[in-house]
């Protein structure tokens, strides 16, 4: 019940909570004078069941709030009796209060701060779904004096354990930075360690965090570029549209063109003909090059995602082949994009808006789905425009007798829109291909006579175009045209058929008819639109210079008609008219040239597609569906004409790509592994998966933990195969791995987050499951101290926080998070055990196959995580490689001859291992904090082997967190007998940072501390048996010094003395 | 991304508004309904108001369904289809909790509604979409709950926060129980086609879909085959599916999500032939323009043509008239004819085909005094279906479950309906 939620204070049971409401209530209704005790006359009953002792009533005036909230009233005068809720016990009510806070805090800044320790309190909950909460609404509450307070609480939560709480802080992010810009860039920092979240839960949610904050720090994503590719496909659907989109850009600015040699080739092909063969070999060689490997990955790893239920991931990817792929990949998207013609109409909008534009150059891509663009009667208008827009755009000399067909059973539609629009579309087929331009024209002359006026209208204005653009005679046309003045209304229509009586007013049966025209016009000038009144004044002006002795007089009264029009433009027309046409004698000389000037033939206009010009806009962008910059929009970079360094993108040690298998895989069994794996570069043969298939299956009928085991089995090996070999990688993995004791690959939130599903599904409560995760004594002090805080009431609450101005209260509130970490005493919460920052990948020969005697060769390496079967064991992967001629079987280890203090435990034993074959295996050893030899015999065939184990002391160390301050604070604990440093003799400079920090990954499992100091690296670890803290500093500079400070002096000095060998290469 | 939405119904009341960031006004909402009358105006249906509205200062994204507009504000750049296929989202989500999403459904849950808006976006960003993970954390309300809820006095909400929130599959809940453990697939296929006049097949297609209803305790692992999968092109999937399985084999292998969904959409492509179950025989004509008489003429008589050995059931003819039409006066051998004043449409609910009685139906068309007659043709839209058949020829091989270790109950069962299918006269 309740009990979970705010468990800090109460253990839960159903009646505490009424109970301690009731004294609350009542003695609050005495203390906090005037404040709550405003002179508010409405919703005084909502007020007095807020106030009320019974949750079933607070809730009850709550959902009533809430209704009034989603109808839009105001319900703001309740916030003092509804913000006092906020500690309530019941979830329901909590809930509600929170929703009622994100709506109106904003409003009443000074009361909203009350409600800020509970947050507080509540970030620390046990829950996760409590503290992500929390988060929530502390963030979204826009009051801009906690951003120091929200900034707190982003950072502590970015490193939760729980991912939702990490998505969530990724929310947060954004919400913080439009509260005050000036947090940039610590948000940044936030963000990029975000992205570098192993959760597909988390990364979408980072990167659509980047996108608001820091779009433009393309060098954030390098790192990040080949894992966001890997894990696209199991990212959540929204997750999926935002990365595409930042990826569409990122690539614009990293790779170059693909179509760069492409389309010069096709272009320059006619007039280079002769040159030499060798030059144009070339040119295909470096057109099939041009594609980065990055690129390509990009583009491989996307394609999967047009199969997406989700119409805007089909959208995003398919504007990212647009903008990215070579041309002649594009077309793969065709088909997804069609499938989203079934969807709802406005999909069906926006999707056909994207295809108009693509079709106006990729007309291949979906000529051969003409079919589908044809339009039904129950259509909404405005996709019927866009598939006649699109047929036409997709009209050629083989399918044009095809799609003329379909026009003319729309023409007949009793859709007006689309019948004018039909008729337009077959005026710009009919000039866009020559072969059918008669038929057409034909075929509008035709509609000439039709019994819809809006149907002639229409024709007459595009048979102007179309004359214009047409050479030839059209005397007859024309003349036909001239004939229907008479019916037709639509001004538009009229105006087109004078322009062309104008302008064919030389030609013979034209010149007959004209001044019957002009003298017709004449008497109805005065009613004429404004359109309609200009031409008939060029009409006269044309008349009058090719036939003046017919119209000269019909002309000067329609001149001195339009003197008087009320138009400006009209009389303005009509005095320039007039001096050209009936000059005085001063302005002679231009009026010689009259009849040049009016009767020149013009250029004709050009008709084309309204989506030509929308190439500048990103596709599937507002903007581009507007057609107009929207705010916010990114214009999408031109390809660089070099690409940048790829090396950016080289991850030091190749990250796993895999931990989201082991998210999904867990239940999902072996075969879903099969989709994710093969991602670097390697496209995966069928038959390899089938192996893998085979293994899933068998697997997935054993229990989860050993499922498990073969994921993190396989995430290992592909970290164990360096970039250059992926092929060995796959193999490996492919291999039905069983393992005893599966290492935590370095990916702990996502691995922490399945294993302790796994705990979960074997019905055990999650604080054991968090418990066995890291080493019991320490999380379980986690949970003891997070529970610490002595229960305080709800009054206590309130009381805290009652000061009545805001400055105050911000210094105590954010007072209370400090005041743990620099005053109290370290509590082990201080000191958090993180992941390796550097794992080795290169196995180291134990055993090799000349000396097993048997073929055998044994590699081992450390794996640096945390081993399952008991946290204070060393996690040591043994690859098996059978190279002998003779299929081993019964390998295992016995005879193990441990020194006291020392356990082992041994991997399983494998049944065989066939010719050729490797396996990988793991053994966990507890060294006891010391470096003895552990020494065993490794039976192969019934043949002992004999294997010495000698850990090297950094890999006796797992790697810790903290602050600063407590690093400080414990080494100075450690002074005298348990402090080693050394005076580095070699000078070290101040760029070698990252290249010490390297070394030092590379010899010891340790984190490394975040130092104020730019002079000081400071590295945290704690041993595996006695988990005491083991700090190294490097002081760089004047005098550069290494310390080591570690309570076990056996350790600190051996370690000082492995760092110094690692430092001096 | 999504600032606010606000739901709209038919009368263009604001009946719910809920914003993500700060508060925006009512009033944006103007330019919408500006739009709204302008369709009105022009005659069109509620189908043509403009789906992306940009105002000075924000974009109208809005989608139309159930008889509600749902109108989103956002104020910069966003992909449209994004907040377009979210919006849609929502609603099959509030589907799912209320069977039906209309007005009196949200005006009666609105606490629900709240709560789960709330939970769907964070920000202005998607947060958590999946219906198998919001029922966890908010109860959808049926009739015992309600009860329940009143005679205890708690509301939806679900009072224990659910652990399965983070579970390992993200589309399914944690630990499903169910005594009966059962399985149902329905394999529908829609048939589109354009026919024209003369009867010739313009355009023909199958789009197909594989709707599941999954009930089966704890973590089921499905694999289902067909018979010939080749049939399919051009598929989408439920995220659970695994793709390289697919690509591979052709075999769909997946963990579901508790309850029913689509588990895949699918497309036969006009290639290959597709089957049209029935044919029309139909004589339209309106009188001629200048002639005295006020009456038009239709007949029209309706066979099966390719049926798979099946009965044409559900048959049922919508024709919307032109504009300029009074009335329709018809007489039938079979079923019943409405015609509706307001929208013009002649319906006539046909029921099964007797292949030895032909339904037949003939009449009069009366036009409106005054009106200017336009030869324009309408065309037939034709729902219909076919039971017990996937038209294309699809065929389920058979389903396996791993993962656990009772025996559930199985069933497939197959649909065939018109989709938009359309005859022209």
């Amino acid at each position: 019940m309740a009990s979970g939620n705010l468990g800090l204070t109460y253990g839960g049971q159903e009646k505490t909570p009424s109970l301690s409401g009731e004294t609350e209530f009542a003695a609050e209704a005495g203390a906090p004078g005037g404040l709550f005790h405003a002179d508010y006359k409405r919703h005084d009953d909502l007020k007095q069941m807020l106030d009320s002792s019974k949750d079933s009533l607070k809730l009850e005036a709550m959902k009533r709030i809430i209704g009034m909230i989603a109808k839009g009233r105001d319900a703001s005068d309740l916030f003092p009796a509804v913000v006092k809720n906020v500690v309530s016990k019941n979830i329901e009510v909590k809930k509600l209060v929170y929703v009622y806070l994100v709506r109106y805090a904003e409003e009443q800044q000074d009361l909203a701060l009350l409600s800020i320790s509970t947050f507080q309190r509540a970030l620390k909950d046990p829950n996760q779904l409590i503290r992500a909460s929390a988060l929530r609404v502390l963030s979204s509450i826009r009051v801009p004096v906690i951003v120091p307070i929200m900034m707190l609480a982003i950072r502590d939560s970015v490193s939760d354990m729980s991912p939702y709480v990490r998505k969530t802080a990724a929310h947060a992010i954004p919400k913080l930075y439009d509260l005050d810009p000036e947090q940039k860039d610590e948000l940044v920092m936030v963000i990029e360690r975000l992205l570098s979240d192993q959760t597909t839960l988390v990364v979408g949610s980072a990167v659509m965090a980047f996108e608001q904050v820091c779009p433009e720090r393309t060098d954030l994503i390098h790192k990040n570029f080949r894992k966001l590719c890997a894990v696209l496909v199991d990212i959540e659907e929204w997750g999926q549209v935002i990365i595409i989109g930042m990826l569409t850009r990122y690539a614009r600015t990293q790779f170059t063109d693909p179509n760069i040699n492409g389309t010069n080739h096709s272009e320059k092909d006619k007039p280079f003909y002769e040159e030499s063969e060798e030059d144009d070999e070339k040119g295909k060689q470096t057109e099939s090059l041009v594609l980065d490997p990055d690129h390509r990955l990009l583009l491989r790893n996307t394609k999967p995602l047009l199969q997406s239920r989700n119409s805007s991931v089909v959208m995003g990817v398919a504007q990212l082949y647009h903008h990215l792929a070579p041309r002649e990949d594009v077309a793969i998207v065709t088909r997804a994009l069609i499938r989203l013609l079934r969807s709802h109409r406005e999909v069906q909008t926006v999707v056909l808006n994207s295809i108009a534009s693509m079709s106006v150059n990729r007309k291949d891509m979906f000529e051969p789905f003409l079919k589908n663009f044809f339009v039904r009667s129950t259509d909404a208008t405005q996709i019927k425009l866009l598939k006649l827009e699109i047929l036409t755009n997709l009209a050629n000399e083989s399918n044009i007798t095809f799609i003329l067909r379909e026009f003319q059973t729309y023409i007949s539609s009793q859709d007006r829109d689309l019948v004018a629009a039909t008729i337009q579309a077959i005026g710009r087929c009919a000039a866009g291909i020559k072969e059918v331009t008669d038929t057409c024209l034909s075929g509008l002359i035709a509609l000439l006579s039709n019994s819809d006026e809006l149907v002639v209208a229409e024709s007459v204005v595009v048979i102007k175009k179309l004359l214009q653009t047409h050479q030839g005679s059209h005397g007859d046309i024309v003349g036909q045209m001239a004939r229907l003045v008479n019916r037709i209304t639509v001004p538009q229509a009229r105006a087109a058929i004078l322009w062309l009586v104008g302008e064919h007013c030389e030609k013979k049966r034209v010149s007959k008819m004209a001044p019957d025209v002009l003298r017709f016009m004449a008497r109805t000038f005065a009613n004429e639109q404004d359109v309609v009144k200009l031409q008939i004044l060029n009409l006269a002006a044309k008349l009058c210079l090719s036939n003046p002795k017919q119209t000269k007089v019909l002309c000067q009264y329609v001149f001195s008609l339009a003197k008087y029009d009320q138009n400006y433009d009209i009389r303005d027309r009509t005095r320039f008219l007039r001096h050209l046409v009936f000059p005085s004698t001063e302005q002679a000389l231009l009026a010689k040239y009259a009849k040049k000037i009016f009767l020149a033939s013009k250029p004709a206009p050009v008709i084309e597609s309204v989506f030509k010009d929308r190439d500048e806009f990103q596709l599937g962008s507002l903007s581009h569906y507007l057609n107009s910059r929207v705010v916010g929009y990114m214009d999408l970079p031109n390809f660089p004409a070099v690409a940048p360094d790829s090396n950016v993108r080289n991850v030091e040690s190749p990250r796993p790509v895999i931990p989201v298998t082991s998210l999904r895989g867990n239940s999902a069994s072996a075969p879903s592994k099969g989709k994710k794996k093969e991602t670097f570069y390697s496209e995966s043969s069928s038959e390899d998966d089938d192996v893998k298939d085979e293994s899933g299956s068998s697997d997935s009928k054993s229990d989860s933990s050993s499922e498990m085991d073969s994921d993190s089995a396989e995430s290992d090996s592909d970290e164990s195969s360096s970039e250059e070999d992926p092929d060995d990688s796959v193999d490996i993995s492919q291999q039905n791995i069983v393992r005893l004791s599966p290492s935590l690959s370095p990916s702990p939130p996502a691995q922490r987050l399945s294993r302790t599903l796994v705990i979960e599904s074997s019905s055990e409560s999650e604080y054991s499951s968090n418990s066995s995760d890291s080493d019991s004594n320490d999380s379980d002090k986690v949970v003891k101290s997070s529970r610490m805080p002595p229960p305080k009431s709800n009054l206590d609450l309130l009381l805290d926080l009652d000061v009545s101005d805001s400055a105050p209260v911000m210094a105590s509130v954010s007072g209370i998070p400090l005041g743990t970490l620099a005053s109290t005493p370290i509590t082990d919460s201080s000191v958090q055990p993180v992941s390796a920052a550097y794992i080795s990948t290169r196995p180291t020969e134990l055993v090799s196959s000349i000396s097993s005697g048997c073929g055998l060769q044994i590699l081992y390496r450390y794996t640096r995580s945390i081993n399952l079967y008991s946290p204070s064991m060393v996690t040591i992967e043994l690859t098996l490689v059978n190279t002998g001629n003779e299929e081993l079987t019964e390998v295992k280890i016995t005879n193990k001859n441990m020194p006291v203090g020392i356990s082992m435990h041994e991997f399983t034993t494998l049944a065989s291992l066939p010719v050729g074959a490797t396996r990988l295996v793991t053994v966990g050893i507890d060294f006891g904090d010391s470096t003895q030899n552990v020494s065993c015999d490794l039976v192969a065939s019934g043949r002992p082997i004999k294997i010495n184990f000698r850990p090297s002391v950094g890999e006796l160390i797992r790697p810790v967190t903290c602050t600063e301050g407590v690093f400080i604070n414990e080494q100075g604990k450690l002074k005298g007998m348990n402090e080693h440093s050394f005076s580095i003799t070699n000078t070290l400079e101040l760029e070698d940072m990252k290249n010490i920090s390297t070394k030092i990954f590379r010899t010891t499992n340790m984190a490394s501390i975040n130092s104020s100091d730019p002079n000081t690296l400071r590295f945290a670890g704690q041993t595996l048996s006695s988990k005491s803290l083991v700090l190294v500093t490097i002081l760089v500079g004047v005098n550069p010094k290494l310390t080591v400070s570690c309570e076990k002096m056996i350790i600190g000095s051996m370690l000082l003395a492995e760092l110094k060998e690692a430092l001096k290469n | 991304m999504i600032h606010s939405l606000f739901v709209i119904n038919h009368s263009g009341d604001v009946f719910m508004e809920k914003h993500w960031r700060s508060i925006i006004p009512r009033t944006v909402m103007d330019y919408f309904f500006e739009a709204q009358r302008q369709v009105v105006k022009d005659n069109k249906g509620h189908e043509d108001v403009p789906c992306v509205i940009a105002t000075p200062h924000h974009y109208l994204i809005s989608i139309y369904r159930n008889g509600l507009y749902f109108v989103a504000v956002c104020m910069s750049e966003v992909p449209p289809l994004f907040v377009i296929e979210f919006l849609h989202t929502v609603v099959d989500i509030l589907e799912k909790y209320f069977t039906e999403c209309n007005e009196s459904n949200i005006k009666e849950h609105y606490v629900v509604v709240y709560e789960l808006l709330d939970e769907v976006l964070d920000n202005g960003y998607p947060l958590a979409t999946e219906p198998n993970i919001l029922q966890e954390l908010i109860k959808p309300p049926n009739i015992i709950g309600n009860l329940i809820n009143t005679v205890t006095g708690k509301s939806n909400v679900s009072s224990v926060l659910p652990s399965g929130q983070l579970s390992n599959v993200p589309w399914r809940r944690a630990d499903v129980k169910y005594t009966n453990n059962e399985a149902y697939f329905d394999i529908i296929e829609e048939v589109d086609a354009i026919i024209d006049k003369t009867g010739s097949t313009v355009f023909a297609e199958i789009a197909g879909k594989i709707e599941c209803c999954v009930r089966l305790s704890g973590t089921p692992d499905l694999t289902l085959s067909f018979i010939n999968p080749r049939l399919m092109d051009d598929v989408s999937f439920h995220p659970c599916v695994r793709l390289k399985r697919w690509e591979n084999e052709r075999i769909l292998s997946f963990v579901p999500p508790d309850g029913s969904f689509c588990l895949m959409t699918y497309h036969v492509g006009c290639q290959s032939a597709v089957a049209i179950p029935i044919y029309i025989r139909h004589n339209f004509f309106l009188p001629k323009e200048n002639s005295q008489s006020q009456t038009g003429k239709i007949e029209i008589t309706v066979g099966p043509r390719q049926t798979m050995g099946r009965v044409v059931e559900n048959l049922q003819l919508s024709i919307p008239m032109p504009k300029f039409i009074l009335n329709c006066t018809v007489t039938l051998n079979q079923g019943r004819a409405t015609f509706d004043p307001v929208t013009k449409i002649l319906l006539w609910e046909v029921g099964k085909i007797d292949p030895t009685k032909l339904p037949n139906m003939r009449g009069q068309i009366h036009i409106q005094s005054g009106a200017v007659i336009l030869q324009s043709t309408p065309s037939v839209n034709v729902q219909f279906t076919l039971t017990q058949i996937a038209i294309s020829g699809l065929k389920v091989h058979r389903l396996d479950m791993f993962g656990e270790n009772y025996k559930p109950f199985k069933g497939v069962k197959y649909l065939t309906k018109a989709g938009n299918f359309q005859i022209r006269m």
